[in-house]
């Protein structure tokens, strides 16, 4: 890719992401009271998240095998809500640990 | 009411946010580079926008060649509850933020500076608000660029685990509030069974990836938001972290 196109996509990603957040800052002046709307944004956040994380994290490591254990223990550990950087971490090292076995076990 | 105003008490509630942002932005650069873009591409990218799950779903789109529109649409779909943030922050900002003030704090408005902004009981002055924003973007830029760097030069199967990184983080985001709330969880499972559809259905599997995630994201909201609506009482969405 060309720099001069790259910077056409980030002058677009960077102006949408920007006039979402500004215009609403400078013009709105009274709270959002439509409950639908209220509800829509409360979920957006949530379903994007799981859109971008499913299936999209058993394609992130070399093996599927070791990104679906990296899944597992992300899933369990996030159910015990043990904070952002842990449990990214940790599956980080399942990921690790398990592509340091494969070559030894196959 | 009187309000907050201090710049260093700005940078002090400010650290703890640019330390959990080093890290994630850190994923974010490796990410970036990982799908092919330069260093200084991933740390342009994360200087101008300042959006976790915008960016990583902006890079794709943007290695792929995909469309403007496409990438236009997604970054709005994504980042839409920013919208409501400033909303809100908008009531929170004391007297001294001029409009100049508010065109760079828009800027900055990332959910977890939402998020502490409105933690304070008085209204929030521009100084605070200048401190409050200052090492969350430097730690978001350098995060970025270590990680961009670390994804050039670590081992191969380092940067393979790493790659997991992100995720694990959304998934951390994701799931305490999912186990308080079952629409939430509910929510949570339609979207990602309508993502692994459009993944695994041959005829669906063409569609573009920002598209994907808006399809499967806004349909997964508009149906919660019908089915299961948040209680009124003027209380905030909250924020995903």
């Amino acid at each position: 890719m060309k720099f001069s196109e790259f910077i056409l996509y980030l002058f677009v990603m960077a102006g949408v992401t920007y006039l979402v957040r500004m215009l609403p800052l400078v013009l709105v002046k009274h709270k959002i009271e439509n409950r639908f709307i209220r509800s829509f944004l409360y979920y957006v956040p949530y379903a994007v998240l799981a859109v971008m994380t499913v299936p999209g994290i058993f394609y992130s490591s070399s093996y599927l095998i070791s990104a679906i254990i990296g899944f597992c223990v992300a899933m369990i550990l996030a159910y015990f809500e043990k904070g952002l950087l842990p449990v990214a971490l940790c599956a980080c090292a399942a990921v690790l640990i398990t592509e340091l076995l494969i070559p030894l076990l196959t | 009411m009187k309000e907050i105003n201090s710049f260093a008490r700005g940078v002090l509630d400010g650290i703890p946010i640019c330390l959990g942002y080093l890290s994630v932005s850190f994923a974010f650069g490796l990410f970036a580079v990982g799908s092919g873009l330069t260093v200084f591409e991933a740390v342009l990218i994360s200087m101008t926008n300042l959006t976790s799950a915008g960016q990583l779903a902006g890079v794709p789109i943007i290695v792929g060649g995909g469309s403007l529109i496409e990438l236009a649409s997604t970054q709005l779909v994504i980042n839409l509850r920013y919208s409501l943030m400033s909303v809100s922050l908008s009531q929170k900002l004391g007297k001294s933020v001029s409009l100049l003030d508010r065109l760079i704090i828009a800027f900055c408005n990332t959910d977890e500076i939402f998020a502490v902004a409105s933690g304070n009981k008085q209204s929030v002055g521009k100084r605070y608000m200048y401190g409050l924003v200052l090492t969350p973007y430097l730690g978001w830029s350098a995060g970025t660029l270590f990680g961009a760097v670390a994804g050039n030069i670590l081992p191969q199967v380092v940067v393979s685990a790493l790659g997991v990184a992100i995720y694990g983080m959304f998934i951390a985001i994701i799931v305490p509030p999912a186990k308080k709330s079952r629409p939430t969880a509910l929510c949570i499972l339609l979207a990602v069974a309508l993502s692994c559809a459009f993944k695994y259905i041959p005829a669906l599997s063409g569609v573009p990836s920002g598209f994907v995630i808006i399809i499967c994201a806004v349909t997964a909201s508009v149906v919660f938001a019908l089915a299961a609506p948040v209680q009124e009482a003027g209380e905030e969405p909250k924020d995903d972290k």
